[in-house]
């Protein structure tokens, strides 16, 4: 158990995770204003939706291009925990959530019975995106469905799904989505003591998922998986099935993604479908090729310098900001094919990944 | 067409009154004077006292009217506006102040197209004849179903006469008379008519307590219209799904087929694809400005000189592209997505600053607006037929490049194995360049047919790269044909779900079909066989 | 399980308090005690002004004017001599068409101290921005025509409610000079805004005795721009009885629509489309000889014919003309940009009589404040339900891309953001004056401070 725990990092390696995590969460979160530790927060589900990606992406060369589809769902299970807890203290003063008041609704729908739980709804965010990923990546795995074909029928199902929650008829707020939010398991989502709290619970869960994917990739498991990404036929014929290892990566990241989903929701204070638009998803590709794909720690600095860059840019250069977002984007495929990580690895370690 | 027709011989009457100037006598002029009013209630009883008065001039003065040469001026006074000029009091005086022209709205103008029509009616030219009649048989009025009883009987030309038949059949199907009400059903069976499906279903039902048409007999030829115009109904909108699904099979198939080649061909995963579209659609902007500037005579045929000049910038911009950065990629398609992706933000915010975030108008040429009338409510529009003929010249260009030309030979054999095309003496790295610009100027093609039927703002690219990436990997990647019938096949197949389940509900449906076509097939309609199929 | 959880928050929660250092923000209502001292601090400065407008992505194609004309209003209230002898000083941002990002940078606008926000187009952008803007006390103004339903504390609505420009529209289309339709299409982009609208269409035409079978409602997904199916069916219900087309299709869908609408032949004398979201700006990218007669409602048109709309245009052009914005000739004005434009004058009135910009005495001093439109007229602000009042046009599209009025009310109208056509809104009441303060009452209620 020990050397196994040694294996995930070295002596050091651990340290500073530590030391990383205490400061980032316990400390930081008091420090910083409170527009920040939102901010931060954010950042913060984003570089999980990061790794999601590049678990997959980096160690089983599956390309998704709709990873933000699970991000959705689960900050879906989230939102409606919220609006539920909202209770009768919305516009119109009913046990119903207001857009069902005026969509003239006289009951809830059965798929929002339970989420006025908040283990529940919790639960929900990780098994809901959980299930979409396990049943899909079933089909598409089993099929064999690979390289950009499974790309773009990701794509084409978070759009689906985009459109789909768009229709008011859906019954989850059409394309205002869940806003409005008013307390967290009885806190005040506008108390800045709530905001820090989320804050610190968004770096641990980064923590805790940095680490089970690094466990992961650096398991047996993780072997096998890399050699999927390299020569899947070949690791086939070598008596492996294949399809079960991409299968649980697959799923494992989908529900990452609904963790995140769920943490996010309640720091940006709305959840709607333009969170599924394919767009999202390319941006979150995009984190991970900034960072250096399949380095894990790569990616989470890539969502935190991209997110940032953006959040900076767009009020010190408004009309200007997507010509330096572009030409980052550009100038990193260049000049540093393997990410800023590649950076960090040093020519000693040159070594090709993946095609 | 019969409209262009009846707006055709209306000017012509405008002209004649314009030759025969001395016409307008003043004895046999009726009372215009409404006309000046503000009110446009009072000018639009002033078009139906006109359209009664029996005076010769009547139709002259109302087809002036509608082409916007009757001019009012401060002292509500009302003046004729000839084509040179010269301005002919309607009312006495000459003009006090300047004049403004009578503008109307649509009740106005409705009703002066109808009472037109009435006083068509008895033209001498048939085709005059013919439109009057079928603008009458649209929505008639008793009054003027009498007028038209009056004239039915001396009518010679049978499809007048048939649009007559109906015209009063629309009023008679209720009438006490039984004989009228036979004669009704009649027409509305020898008729094109698609309109009178609820109130056929009203009238053969029954009411509180009998049935609303009393007589058997009466009612079984009722029954039978019904279904013949339900029958009617349904071959036209099977007709018009497949050409819908046709037209837009072909604009999907334009926006894809630059991605079949930058993406199919060259496995760049071209997210700038979008962008090219949209440079294209600018470029058609861009020459029709210039244009405009230098003629209206040259203006009417701009898209002939926006077709070379897009794909020209386009493929300068994927020629420059290639050079600069996806040349550097070769070998690491994924992070081609990296890099598309940032320049198709820069190119977005670039037109955007030069340009504007507005969209910028592109007009239909004349000969490209309106359409013809294939069946009753099947208009199919020229721009559309337009864009259905270039996406298949488009296509034949293509397949003679690739199939029937020593460039295109080149460029098959550096997709398909590089390296033994490079050590044949090919040189792989301008081949290319060439690929990359050509898969961009059909990009820029594809923006010019989309400027005709949509809008052309910075946000363009965006609208269409997720259908076109759909079309491309649906027809298997690096298969122009595959990409073909995929287009085509997506677009029949939207066509025919948009009935049903409508908009929204049929393209969930489509992308959920086109998951579920995946699993069977997963490299697309026409997978590549051997080793390249494992490594796309 | 629970217990655990909330001994774990707790836990964390001493710890957090315990490490609150000196750099922790004050919060909200630390804030509210202290305006005076802050008030000090900044007097002499320039007076911020954050304008909150999609400069990129899918809304910029419309928000992109906001901006241009905020910054436009700003410059020309500075060149005389801006307000309170200070300076305003514009901080623009760009939310990027991303919803949570406008809540982002709503946030960060507030905290900059700016006295003001100008900003949102869509209702989920707003949506999204409203609860920071009751939470850290900012002031919001709105421009836009939206579907009502909602009244805040912290918001000021200078577009149309429905009952401002939906019903009045629908109205004039039943009536003799409008055409007397009997049918009715409702059509529009699948969300919110089309969708309670016509909800409120549909009950309000019921309540005008249209059969079930006479309403037809169809909607279109995003970005959708292919309408050949469609127009044809509005061609096929339309035979037989009179029948008007209520459009609220959004943004770029638009184009497509009319060309296809112009294309297939189907005339405004026939069937005529009234829409809500397309003015002078959206019409400048479509030729227009083809339309003319199809309407459109708004509260304002730029071809009204007043000496104060001839200074707004020609104040504009100059504006487009100096700062050399794209296709400065061919520029145009709208009914948000009108809005837009009143709303700045308003606040900027409201803070001269207030003698600061404390937020809570321009808040007061905004309603009731009175600004000679371009319109013509002088338009109110409610200082009840925080709408402004405002008159109702409908104008057909002429072939030139302006519009000719042919319908007007006699003066400004009320809004009614809760609307009387939903039974669950009926009896609500928005009272912000002092002492009610209460935007979605039944009856109004004591204050709770």
């Amino acid at each position: 158990m020990k050397s196994r725990l040694l294996e995930i990092h070295g002596p050091r390696g651990w340290a500073i995770w530590g030391a990383l995590m205490i400061i980032f969460a316990f400390i930081v979160p008091s420090l910083v204003p409170e527009q920040y530790a939102l901010i931060l927060g954010k950042y913060c589900c984003f570089a999980m939706v990061a790794l999601a990606v590049d678990l997959v992406w980096g160690f089983a060369g599956i390309l998704s291009l709709g990873h933000c589809l699970f991000f959705a769902l689960g900050g879906y299970a989230m939102g409606m925990y919220l609006l539920r807890s909202v209770g009768t203290s919305g516009v119109y003063r009913s046990e119903l959530p207001d857009f069902m008041v005026f969509l003239d609704w006289k009951e809830l729908p059965w798929f929002w019975r339970g989420f006025d739980n908040f283990w529940f709804a919790l639960s929900m965010a990780v098994l809901v995106p959980g299930f979409v990923g396990f049943v899909f990546g079933y089909f598409a795995f089993r099929s064999r469905i690979k390289g950009v074909y499974f790309s773009i029928i990701t794509q084409a199902l978070t759009y689906a799904a985009m459109l789909l929650f768009f229709r008011n008829e859906t019954g989850f707020g059409g394309n205002n989505g869940l806003t409005d939010f008013k307390t967290m398991y009885g806190y005040s989502l506008r108390d800045p003591s709530t905001k820090a709290f989320l804050f610190s619970l968004s770096v641990i869960a980064l923590g805790l998922a940095y680490l089970s994917c690094r466990f992961l990739v650096t398991s047996k498991y993780g072997a096998v998986l890399r050699a999927v990404r390299d020569d899947e036929p070949k690791t086939r014929f070598t008596g492996y099935n294949t399809l079960n290892y991409k299968w649980f990566a697959w799923t494992f990241s989908t529900m990452l993604c609904g963790i995140a989903g769920a943490l996010y929701v309640p720091q940006v204070g709305i959840i709607n479908p333009s969170e599924m638009q394919p767009s999202n998803s390319i941006e979150a590709v995009i984190w991970v090729a900034t960072g250096g794909r399949g380095t894990l720690l790569g990616p989470i600095l890539g969502a935190f310098l991209v997110s940032g860059s953006k959040s900076v840019l767009t009020a010190a250069v408004p009309d200007l900001w997507l010509f330096f977002l572009g030409a980052l984007f550009v100038v990193v495929t260049l000049l540093l094919p393997r990410g800023i990580a590649g950076l960090a690895q040093g020519p000693l370690r040159k070594k090709a990944h993946g095609h | 067409m019969k409209l262009v027709t009846f707006r055709l011989f209306l000017l012509l009457l405008i002209a004649a009154s314009a030759l025969t100037g001395s016409a307008f006598a003043d004895e046999a002029r009726p009372d215009v004077s409404g006309l000046g009013s503000e009110d446009l209630a009072e000018v639009t009883r002033a078009i139906v006292s006109i359209g009664k008065s029996s005076s010769p001039e009547a139709i002259e003065i109302l087809s002036a009217l509608e082409a916007g040469q009757i001019e009012r001026d401060s002292a509500r006074r009302v003046f004729l506006r000839k084509e040179s000029g010269e301005l002919v009091p309607l009312t006495g005086g000459s003009p006090e102040g300047t004049t403004k022209k009578v503008t109307l709205n649509n009740v106005a103008r409705r009703t002066l197209g109808e009472t037109l029509a009435r006083l068509s009616l008895t033209a001498s030219d048939v085709n005059v004849r013919r439109a009057a009649a079928e603008r009458l048989a649209d929505q008639p009025d008793p009054e003027t179903v009498e007028f038209i009883r009056s004239l039915v009987e001396a009518e010679k030309d049978a499809k007048t006469k048939g649009f007559m038949d109906l015209a009063i059949a629309k009023v008679d199907l209720r009438s006490p008379d039984r004989a009228r009400r036979l004669a009704a059903a009649k027409a509305i069976i020898a008729s094109e008519d698609i309109s009178l499906v609820a109130e056929l279903k009203a009238i053969v039902g029954k009411g509180p307590n009998s049935y609303i048409e009393p007589d058997p007999e009466v009612r079984r030829e009722f029954s039978r219209a019904l279904s013949t115009v339900e029958r009617r109904i349904v071959k036209i909108n099977a007709i018009s799904n497949t050409i819908y699904g046709l037209s837009l099979g072909s604009v999907l198939l334009l926006a894809a087929l630059g991605l079949a080649i930058t993406f199919g061909l060259m496995r760049v995963i071209n997210m700038a694809h979008g962008e090219m579209l949209m440079l294209g659609a600018y470029a058609t902007f861009f020459v029709r400005e210039r244009l405009v500037a230098i003629g209206p005579e040259i203006t009417e045929w701009y898209l002939l000189f926006a077709i070379p000049f897009a794909f020209a910038v386009t493929f300068g911009a994927g020629v420059l592209l290639e050079r600069l950065v996806i040349r550097h990629l070769y070998g690491r398609p994924l992070e081609t997505l990296l890099a598309t992706w940032g320049l198709s933000l820069i190119l977005i915010q670039a037109v955007r600053l030069v340009f504007g975030a507005q969209n910028v108008a592109v007009a239909n040429p004349e000969w490209l607006s309106g359409g013809f009338e294939l069946m009753p409510a099947l208009v199919v529009p020229y721009s559309r037929i337009a864009v259905l003929l270039f996406t298949a010249i488009v296509v034949l260009f293509v397949a003679y490049i690739l199939r029937g030309t020593s460039i295109g030979l080149r460029v098959r054999s550096v997709t398909q194995n590089r390296e033994t095309a490079a050590a044949l003496g090919i040189p792989t790295r301008r081949v290319d360049t060439l690929t990359f610009g050509l898969g961009s100027g059909l990009a820029g093609l594809g923006g010019v047919a989309l400027s005709q039927l949509g809008n052309v703002g910075p946000e363009l690219g965006q609208q269409h790269i997720i259908d076109s990436f759909v079309v491309v990997v649906l027809g298997g990647v690096g298969n122009i044909l595959g990409t073909v019938i995929a287009g085509f096949g997506l677009g029949i197949a939207n066509k025919l779900l948009e009935p049903s389940v409508g908009a929204v509900l049929g393209k969930i449906f489509l992308l959920v079909i086109l998951i579920l076509f995946i699993q069977i097939r997963p490299q697309g309609l026409f997978a590549q066989k051997g080793r390249a199929a494992e490594s796309a | 399980m629970k217990k655990l959880y909330e001994l774990f928050s707790l836990a964390s929660l001493l710890l957090l308090s315990a490490c609150k250092g000196p750099g922790e923000a004050p919060s909200a209502e630390k804030k509210e005690e202290a305006p005076a001292a802050e008030a000090k601090k900044s007097d002499t400065g320039p007076i911020k002004v954050g304008i909150l407008h999609s400069l990129s992505g899918t809304m910029a194609i419309s928000e992109t004017s906001l901006k241009d004309v905020a910054l436009m209003t700003i410059e020309s209230i500075n060149k005389k001599g801006g307000v309170l002898g200070r300076q305003l000083e514009p901080v623009v941002v760009d939310p990027a068409s991303n919803w949570p990002l406008f809540a982002e940078k709503a946030r960060e606008l507030i905290q900059q101290d700016v006295a003001v926000v100008f900003g949102c187009w869509t209702s989920v952008s707003r949506k999204s921005v409203l609860p920071v803007f009751e939470e850290l006390n900012g002031l919001l103004f709105y421009p836009v025509q939206y579907e009502g339903e909602e009244s805040s504390f912290n918001v000021f609505y200078t577009g149309a409610a429905p009952n401002q420009q939906a019903i009045p529209a629908v109205e004039y289309l039943m009536s003799e000079a409008g055409g007397g339709a009997k049918r009715w299409v409702l059509l529009g982009t699948d969300y919110v805004y089309p969708r309670t609208t016509n909800k409120i269409l549909r009950y309000f035409l019921k309540s005008k005795g249209v059969d079930e079978a006479d309403i037809m409602e169809e909607y279109t997904p995003f970005g959708h721009t292919d309408y050949q199916t469609i127009v044809s069916n509005i061609k096929k219900f339309a035979a037989g009885k009179r029948t008007a087309v209520v459009s609220t299709i959004n943004g770029d869908s638009n184009v497509p629509f009319y060309k296809e609408l112009a294309n297939q032949g189907l005339k405004a004398t026939d069937i005529p489309v009234v829409a809500f979201s397309v003015g002078e700006e959206e019409l400048r990218g479509i030729d227009t000889k083809p339309l003319e007669g199809h309407l459109a409602a708004w509260n304002y048109f730029m071809s009204i014919d007043t000496p104060e709309n001839a200074e707004f245009i020609r104040e504009w052009k100059e504006y487009a003309k100096a700062k050399n914005l794209p296709d400065a000739e061919k520029r145009v004005t709208n009914d948000p940009m009108e809005a837009t434009y009143v709303g700045i004058k308003m606040w900027a009135q409201a803070a001269l009589q207030a003698g600061t910009t404390d937020i809570n005495a321009v808040r007061q001093a905004i309603g009731g404040q009175v600004v000679k439109a371009p319109s013509g007229f002088e338009l109110t602000m409610d200082g009840k339900n925080h709408h402004l009042h405002k008159p109702v046009y409908i104008g057909e599209i002429k072939g030139d891309g302006q519009f000719n009025i042919v319908w007007k009310t006699e003066g400004p109208i009320r809004a009614e953001p809760w609307s009387k056509y939903v039974p669950e809104s009926q009896n609500k009441v928005a009272d912000w004056s002092f002492p009610w303060l209460c935007g979605n009452c039944e009856q109004a209620k004591a204050a709770p401070f």
